[in-house]
């Protein structure tokens, strides 16, 4: 899952489990039966469950490009330098 | 929100929190609905009336006991625990309660109701006061919600009386 992906999956997760709790609750409610209304948000959950836990190829249409090997070859990692002792010294 | 486990675990936290929070709301619910319960009890016989060897008076009733509860259930009521208690004064106690009868209401249906019993559990006093004596026959229930706070209330009916020799 890319990053798009996951921020897809996060928002249909938040915005499905509130709809379900909405929807659960009015109708339970409005037929005054608890029974209906946890049966109305465990069939959400569920169906959250299947919709944004898996991998699905939708959440895969953004991949990261990585720049090319040679490129990163062109601006070499900063070395570590021995700062360290550097450091001492000036506390002393 | 990269790997199952995550998403499972945010998706699960977030699912309990809302349905925590629909079960808030239907306690809640239950604020609104106007309850007007009734009951009536009548004592259609004083059974027995003695003095029990060691001292205690004891009486046995039967009682005729009538009730509309039925606007106690909300769609958020699992059942009604409803008794029937004899209370009245003693120069020891200021607040003597003898439960006399209860029972178990599971359902709406049942919550309108008109039995005739004797006593269910003794009606002993702690000493020898019940001669003539006056007292309340209160009816209490416990309304025990599916979700939220179980909460309880009563009708007291005064102007009962015991009479003034054992029989």
């Amino acid at each position: 899952m890319d990053w798009q992906g996951q921020k897809l999956a996060e928002q249909l997760m938040q915005i499905l489990l509130l709809i379900a709790a909405v929807v659960a609750f009015v109708v339970g409610y409005a037929t005054a039966s608890f029974r209906t209304m946890m049966l109305i948000y465990a069939g959400g959950v569920v169906l959250t469950t299947l919709i944004t836990i898996p991998n699905w190829p939708c959440f895969n249409r953004h991949p990261l490009k990585w720049l090319d090997p040679s490129e990163a070859e062109k601006h070499p990692k900063p070395q570590v330098v021995a700062v360290s002792s550097k450091k001492k010294s000036s506390k002393k | 929100m990269h790997t199952f486990g995550y998403r499972a675990n945010a998706l699960l936290t977030f699912a309990i929190t809302a349905l925590a929070f629909i079960c808030a709301i239907a306690s809640f619910s239950d604020k609104f609905s106007n309850q007007n319960p009734s009951a009536e009890i009548q004592i259609l016989n004083i059974n027995r009336f003695k003095k029990q060897s060691h001292g205690n008076d004891e009486v046995s009733l039967t009682l005729d006991i009538s009730a509309d509860l039925q606007s106690l259930f909300t769609w958020n009521t699992k059942q009604l625990f409803v008794f029937v208690a004899a209370e009245y004064e003693t120069p020891k106690n200021s607040l003597n309660q003898v439960s006399l009868w209860d029972a178990i209401i599971p359902d709406k249906e049942l919550a309108k109701f008109r039995i005739q019993v004797s006593n269910k559990y003794r009606f002993i006093d702690q000493g020898q006061n019940l001669r003539g004596k006056e007292f309340n026959l209160t009816l209490h229930w416990h309304v025990m919600p599916k979700t939220g706070k179980m909460f309880a209330d009563k009708i007291v009916m005064p102007g009962y009386s015991l009479p003034d020799a054992y029989r």
